[in-house]
């Protein structure tokens, strides 16, 4: 019989998740709080937050405008990021190593920076700002995050079922849309996903981007300013989490069945 | 399509061309665009295109642009510390401790809130650390403070709590990983040949790890340097950073140069600070090895990281009667990139990759 027992080690990463799920947690119990001040006690339920949100037009906007960049962010970097990440993992290129570490580059760079050269050169241009600034920009931060996923697919494929395909009289092209891709397609669905969660989040982007054009994020930043509207930002933070979660949940089955058809172990997470 | 390329590297060019043109246009032409800026003056709406070291002169030596940027680095020095320091024993439990299949779910758990909204998750922060929030709440109803803790919002703490919050799974993945790369083997024929469980990790697991250490350091390092929203949710007046200057400088202020010009010297200062703290260290593990290691060695080491924080920290406080307001950010850098530059061309490369 295997006795459980917890060592120092697992009690502290129980609190470590306790640590890391806080703000998460509390987000619900504020979202349904009967009371306009985000503190403790707790004031009784109600849902009527959660129905503030759907009489208020500023914000369907900012939702609009949200789900077009993320849905062209998750197509624009997941299309781009196919085409790195074969490159990177099938092909020897020179350069290569400074090529690759160039594109990922974003993942490190604080946002800031990248957010004020875009906007310093779409002002020099005379380009105003808006929902398609932003998706130049969030889709400059997803493509790294969409190559380091779809790299995952691609390294795990056996070379020999695309040689094999051409041997039988497949083009090259042929070959890749008809073996390739279904192998791959699990590992797309991901990145899709993925990069439409990045692009929903993302803030400094798109709050140095947007011009008159807000996006769900920074229409939150501007909720902040006022405490009696304090409430409804929880329910808003509320659905979006949920979304995320889901999102993220999808994926990731997504992402295991692909490591399953290309028979690979699971390493575990998308970084 | 250049002479004397296989046919395999001109297919992974083409197929690479789009991200990196795509990179190029939206990453490279805008950072060299604020370089070029950085150069420039602004009055009012025009901008003066003759080249000037006028604005690096003045976000050098104005104490404003020092103390926000000196801060900014102090800040992210201490986010980054906690954050891996934190982020170890879970890594390690991850890898040593839970069962293999129950690996990816535990690394999914950790992963989740890093995916959901930044913005909420930070200004939940400023609701758990309140002065009526549940932190001050807990403590004393335990009974362990009387009066809510008044110290832990609105300044400097709180943005390194909310920020070793928000980057803690990006320290804990490379560090796994490179636990996971770890030979059991070792550990075990350490354990045979006679070594204390607390000697084979301190003797072969922490070496090993090392280079999932550092490279968390990296990537804790360089995006909290620029940490925007944090400081202006949770920071108050005692925690802002540089890139709330930034943001002033451009919308408020309209002085787009001057703000290209922060921006720059951000880049510059996160950077002299990581060469100089990696090529030290491979100095520290020098020097440490010179005597043999063991206690001798650590303290032989930590005495030339104080003496030289020591020299560097008087320069910056006395140094302007000397040498100049711009003389002294001249003599500092001096130390630190010509002490950096002597160890990188004297010290062969050690452990640890460094």
């Amino acid at each position: 019989m295997k006795r459980v027992r917890l060592s120092p080690l697992a009690i502290f990463a129980g609190l470590y998740l306790l640590f890391l799920y806080a703000p998460i947690i509390l987000l619900p119990i504020f979202a349904f709080n009967d009371g306009t001040i985000i503190a403790f006690p707790l004031q009784g339920f109600t849902t009527r937050w959660f129905g503030d949100l759907l009489n208020t037009p500023a914000l369907h906007e900012a939702t609009r405008n949200s789900l077009i960049i993320a849905v062209s962010v998750a197509m624009l970097s997941t299309c781009l990021g196919l085409f790195a990440a074969r490159a990177a993992t099938r092909y020897n290129f020179p350069a290569k190593a400074g090529i690759m570490g160039f594109i990922m580059l974003p993942l490190v760079l604080p946002e800031v920076i990248v957010a004020i050269s875009l906007l310093v050169v779409l002002m020099q241009l005379g380009l105003n700002t808006s929902v398609y600034t932003i998706i130049l920009g969030h889709t400059l931060l997803c493509m790294p995050f969409a190559i380091a996923i779809l790299q995952g697919s691609f390294t795990g494929l056996d070379q020999s079922l695309e040689e094999a395909a051409i041997d039988l009289g497949e083009t090259r092209a042929g070959a890749f849309r008809l073996v390739i891709l279904p192998l791959v397609m699990p590992g797309i669905i991901a990145s899709l996903l993925i990069c439409f969660i990045i692009s929903l989040d993302e803030f400094i982007i798109a709050f140095f981007l947007s011009g008159n054009e807000p996006t769900l994020p920074v229409y939150l930043w501007g909720q902040l300013r006022f405490p009696a509207r304090l409430p409804v930002v929880m329910a808003l933070g509320t659905i979006l989490v949920t979304l995320s979660v889901v999102l993220l949940i999808v994926a990731d089955i997504f992402r295991r069945r692909g490591l399953l058809r290309t028979g690979q172990s699971d390493s575990g997470g998308f970084l | 399509m250049p002479q004397g390329l296989s046919k395999e590297a001109r297919q992974g060019l083409i197929m690479v061309s789009p991200a990196l043109i795509y990179a190029l246009l939206l990453l490279a032409v805008p950072l060299l665009t604020i370089i070029m800026f950085s150069f420039w003056t602004q009055n009012f709406l025009t901008i003066n295109r003759t080249f000037t070291l006028e604005n690096y002169t003045e976000a050098l030596t104005d104490p404003l642009y020092r103390a926000l940027m000196l801060r900014s680095l102090r800040i992210s020095a201490w986010v980054t510390t906690i954050t891996v320091i934190l982020a170890f024993p879970i890594a390690y439990f991850i890898s040593f401790n839970v069962r293999p299949e129950k690996k990816a779910l535990w690394l999914f758990l950790i992963t989740i809130p890093f995916w959901t909204s930044y913005l909420i998750r930070i200004f939940l922060w400023r609701v758990i650390l309140a002065y009526d929030g549940p932190v001050n709440g807990t403590l004393i109803g335990l009974g362990v403070i009387e009066e809510p803790l008044s110290f832990i919002l609105y300044n400097a703490t709180a943005v390194v709590i909310t920020l070793a919050h928000a980057f803690a799974p990006f320290a804990i993945l490379p560090i796994f990983v490179s636990l996971e790369k770890i030979d059991r083997s070792l550990l075990e024929a350490a354990r045979d040949l006679g070594e204390a469980t607390i000697m084979t990790f301190l003797r072969v697991t922490l070496p090993l790890a090392m280079p999932g250490v550092l490279a968390a350091v990296l990537i804790v390092f360089i995006p909290t340097v620029g940490d925007y929203v944090t400081p202006r949710l949770v920071g108050g007046s005692g925690g802002t950073m540089i890139a709330n200057m930034i943001y002033v400088q451009i919308f408020d202020l309209s002085n787009r140069p001057m703000g290209a010009t922060l921006a720059v010297v951000a880049m510059m200062a996160v950077t002299i600070t990581l060469a100089w703290a990696i090529l030290h260290i491979r100095f520290w593990v020098h020097l440490s090895d010179g005597v043999g290691g063991g206690v001798r060695g650590f303290v032989l080491a930590a005495a030339a990281f104080v003496i030289e924080i020591s020299v560097l920290r008087w320069v910056l406080l006395n140094g302007d009667p000397y040498f100049g307001p711009a003389g002294t950010m001249g003599v500092m850098a001096a130390i630190m990139v010509g002490g950096a530059i002597a160890i990188a061309v004297l010290l062969p490369k050690g452990r640890w990759g460094i």
